[in-house]
């Protein structure tokens, strides 16, 4: 690991800020002791099984639980008719208003099933084994329906629709026609077609990314108890304990204050743990029988039932001057939204050029519904597919240029002051430090032997976000601070937030002892999710510390009787001005306040301006096998900006474990689908992520181009590191064998295919 | 309701009788019937290796073990890898070195990493890579995991001598 810090400013000193200590939860996960979602249980506990379609599309012409309920053991059935109405409702649960009847949908199908897997009913039993064999006593009555099951296929004239009522908004206006397509965006800068005219080389190619499952080890779960005073307490693992409260009232027709959401530790979400889907049910399940009621999906739930990432069908059009400039780029960009509209195609045609500065751009983007799971976001949602699409074309532009491609990416690259075509206008941003970064890593000069042997590379991009959190920190006798949050802790952000509170009140991070606490118990926090909580929550901390020390120098001037404004806070030490007998450590003043105002508490709610970018790079080396066309990873460098690291080991961990997802994304993982919308490889083991043996070492660098609208710099870490891998290991499989891969994954199939045809 | 048979068995050292369905894996009657809730699901098909556990000494999948073949046999689970009050050496290693973010694949490789330690005293990248490809891991990349195990490995060995 190196880290290289590119400051204009001088360098803050910190204490805490850059060190590694032991995560406050670590010994609790080492040992079993932390409690997760499905180990959540209590007295009278039901459990629940979801009955699910076997079709990908079809209509519902009847349910019938009568058998299913006669079965000893089984308390209570439900399906989409006990579900309140949603009318025309639109709903904001944190990703722009969408309609409520789309949410509630996706929840339990009424009348039709839109994609294999989709919740058509929901039994309580008192035990899962019962509630299982309830599940497969329903009789449902299906219609079947042909479906579309890619965006290319959904988009065509004559294809089945999903929604009969769905029209196309396109530019702000609504299409008379029903179809698909749920939206279509455009940006555009500048004159593309002007840009292409000034061009010396176009190139232009087309891409297909598979739909790939975030692939989290802990399944959803869901435990509720509609209690007899008509309040609702939910426990369950999710990236954002607020969106469940809030999603499950608004699907429950109930104010949020009668839902309380207890966030459990989460085993893994990367995205996919912000939508609910089991919530709403679990608590209708316990209203109905008066007690608490337990879900908890399968492996084969999960990957039917849940959202996975869009399967995309990507255009890209680049021109380039001889000296190396690109002067026009144009991207169509059709992305599988799934069952319901929402693909993440926006961040998509967000990110798709945001790495190059480039005078001409124009962008479509089309949301398009198809009969798969309604997809939901993972790790930098839309940029991957992008990335792969761009800086294969990229690659081959800088290989028909005759120039390296680092250096034709450093005179196209984005820096401060470049417009991006959706708009925003580059802050302090460290794409060129992360192309300089790759450029001097001994990784890139180094000699690579053999035959069937490539190296390639790739940059990539997430704009992350900002949004709401809250913190408040309370002061021990002891000299320890209790700090309390709302953001779930997916991947060490407890640690990371009270290493800021830490430096701001001087102490050490092992004496701030951090808590996820439920939403009757913190203000409003968002979702854990865009690379936030370091930045946002780590803000809201640095807030709350800092008003904690300002109630302190008050309390100090009280014991010393001098004013306020005489009394100075550095590094844990309070001193009176002038007077340097008065001086007390944090700790020393703790232990006085109790008898000096009483108990202290400092608090601090923000909704986070001045998010940083993200830029990733990837250096990766391959070997193919002729023989089988299996690529094995022989040496990958990360390379990211995290400007500036609050808990190097983590951000190491964040960027390791998104490149390895970016080479399971790159190399084998897939929804196969058969031509009726079936999975044929929804279990772990034919749905094949790496494993240990697939991958080598990940050799991480940080770089750190600080973030001017964060006190200590930072950004978030947590996604862009996915974006660069797919697109690094084409190139990489171009250098070794020649071709050009235009399709994800690159499975020994695809990579065969592609060395035949370039022999023939 | 199938009728409940009485199991007999030694679990983490101590000696522990229950009451299970012929149709409930090793896996549930842990969790939901003794209640030690540290072994994890994430499949139930045994691909995933979050339930790994210890059946007299061998690595096996809970999942793929009825509660009722754990008759007579002595069983370890992450519970059981601490002791004396003292975190054992992976244990610590995973703390120090970051090798967990979510966590819950944690106890899997804890429990696999014990039964690796335990045969092979100091072994390769490679073999660890080999033994650990049992337990998927989607947070880390397995870099860390590698890395604490080999430092692990080292600690141990350095305590014999």
């Amino acid at each position: 690991m190196t880290t290289e810090t590119k400051t204009a400013p001088p360098r803050q000193q910190f204490k805490v800020i850059g060190t590694r200590p032991v995560r406050h939860d670590g010994t609790d996960k080492v040992t079993g002791r932390a409690l997760y979602g499905a180990d959540v249980t209590m007295a009278g506990l039901l459990y629940g099984a979801i009955l699910r379609s076997p079709h990908a599309h079809a209509r519902i012409r009847s349910i019938d639980t009568r058998s299913a309920e006669s079965l000893p053991g089984v308390k209570a059935i439900i399906t989409a008719r006990e579900l309140p109405e949603s009318g025309d409702r639109m709903v904001d649960l944190g990703e722009g208003e969408t309609p409520l009847k789309y949410i509630r949908g996706n929840i339990l199908a009424a009348g039709k099933a839109l994609y294999r897997g989709h919740a058509v009913a929901a039994i309580a039993a008192t035990s899962p084994h019962i509630a299982e064999e309830a599940a497969r006593l329903i009789e449902v009555d299906y219609e079947v329906l042909p479906c579309a099951l890619t965006a290319p296929e959904a988009m065509n004239d004559g294809a089945p629709l999903l929604h009969e009522d769905l029209r196309t908004e396109e530019f702000g206006q609504q299409t008379e026609r029903a179809s698909n397509i749920a939206v279509h965006i455009r940006h555009e800068l500048g004159n593309v077609e002007q840009g292409f005219s000034q061009a010396d080389i176009i190139v232009e190619r087309e891409f297909h990314t598979a739909t790939v499952h975030q692939g989290y080890i802990e399944p959803h779960n869901a435990t509720a108890l509609w209690n007899q005073d008509g309040r609702v307490h939910i426990w369950c693992s999710t990236q954002g304990a607020f969106t469940v409260r809030d999603a499950t009232a608004c699907i429950l027709g109930l104010p949020v204050s009668q839902v309380k959401v207890t966030p459990t530790e989460i085993g893994g979400g990367f995205g996919g743990k912000i939508n609910v889907y089991l919530e709403p049910v679990a608590a209708l399940l316990s209203k109905k029988t008066g007690r608490p009621v337990k879900l908890v999906m399968s492996r084969k739930d999960v990957f039917e039932g849940t959202g996975p990432t869009p399967g995309s069908f990507i255009r890209v059009k680049m021109g380039a001057t001889r000296d190396g400039k690109i002067s026009a780029a144009q991207a169509y960009l059709a992305y599988e939204a799934g069952a319901y509209p929402g693909s993440m195609v926006g961040p998509g045609a967000m990110c798709v050029f945001a790495a190059y500065d480039v005078a001409n751009v124009q962008i479509d983007g089309y949301d398009v519904v198809v009969n798969k799971p309604s997809t939901a976001a993972y790790r930098a949602p839309g940029a991957t597919n992008a990335a792969f699409a761009t800086e294969s074309v990229v690659d081959e532009i800088a290989e028909k240029l005759a120039l390296d491609p680092i250096e034709f990416r450093l005179r196209n690259a984005a820096r401060e002051g470049t417009r991006r075509a959706d708009g925003p206008k580059y802050r302090r941003i460290g794409c060129v430090e992360v192309l300089e970064a790759i450029r001097n890593h001994p990784h890139y000069a180094a000699p690579l032997a053999g035959p069937n042997r490539g190296r390639g590379v790739a940059v990539g991009f997430w704009f992350n976000v900002g949004l709401e959190s809250s913190c408040t920190i309370s002061v021990n006798a002891d000299g320890t601070v209790n700090l309390v949050e709302g953001s779930t802790d997916i991947g060490g952000t407890r640690t990371s937030v009270a290493m800021q509170a830490a430096e701001v009140l001087g102490i050490r991070a092992e004496d701030v002892r951090p808590t996820v606490v439920d939403t009757d118990s913190v203000g409003y926090t968002s979702v854990t999710g865009g690379s936030r909580t370091t930045f946002a929550t780590g803000l809201a901390a640095i807030e709350a510390a800092r008003d904690v020390v300002r109630q302190m120098r008050e309390r100090a001037a009280r014991i010393w009787e001098v004013d306020v404004e005489s009394v100075e806070a550095e590094s844990g030490v309070f001193r009176s001005k002038g007077k340097p007998q008065l001086q007390l450590t944090f700790g020393e003043l703790a232990a006085q306040l109790s008898s000096a105002g009483g108990p202290l508490v400092g608090r601090a709610t923000v909704n986070a301006r001045g998010v940083g970018g993200s830029f990733a790079g990837n250096i990766v080396d391959v070997e193919l096998d002729p023989e089988t066309g299996k690529v094995t990873i022989l040496r990958f460098t990360a390379v990211q900006d995290a400007g500036k690291a609050i808990h190097p080991s983590y951000v190491e961990g964040q960027m390791q474990g998104g490149s390895v997802q970016g080479i399971g994304w790159a190399l084998n993982e897939e929804y196969y689908m058969n031509a009726e919308g079936m999975m044929m490889n929804s279990s772990l083991l034919d749905y094949r992520m790496p494993t240990s043996l697939d991958v080598p070492m990940i050799d991480t660098v940080i770089v750190e181009v600080p973030n001017p609208g964060h006190p200590f710099g930072a950004r978030g870490v947590g996604e862009a590191n996915i974006v660069p891998p797919p697109a690094a290991i084409a190139n990489a499989i171009y250098h070794a064998a020649g071709v050009r891969m235009n399709r994800l994954p690159m499975n020994p199939v695809a990579v065969m295919e592609a060395t035949w045809n370039k022999r023939a | 309701m199938p009728f409940k048979t009485q199991v007999r068995t030694i679990i983490n050292g101590e000696e522990v009788e229950f009451l299970c369905e012929p149709r409930q894996s090793l896996l549930e009657c842990l969790r939901d019937v003794v209640g030690l809730t540290g072994t994890k699901e994430g499949c139930n098909d045994g691909n995933c290796g979050a339930c790994t556990v210890l059946l007299d000494g061998r690595i096996v999948t809970s999942c793929l073990v009825l509660g009722v073949e754990a008759e007579g046999s002595r069983v370890t689970t992450v519970e059981g890898i601490a002791s004396d009050g003292r975190l054992n050496p992976i244990q610590q290693a995973f703390l120090e070195g970051a090798a967990l973010q979510c966590g819950i694949c944690t106890p899997g490789f804890i429990v696999a990493a014990k039964a690796l330690l335990d045969e092979k005293a100091n072994p390769s990248e490679h073999e660890i890579r080999l033994w650990l490809a049992n337990n998927l891991c989607r947070c880390t990349g397995y870099d860390k995991i590698v890395r604490a195990v080999q430092i692990a490995a080292t600690e141990s060995q350095e305590g014999r001598t």
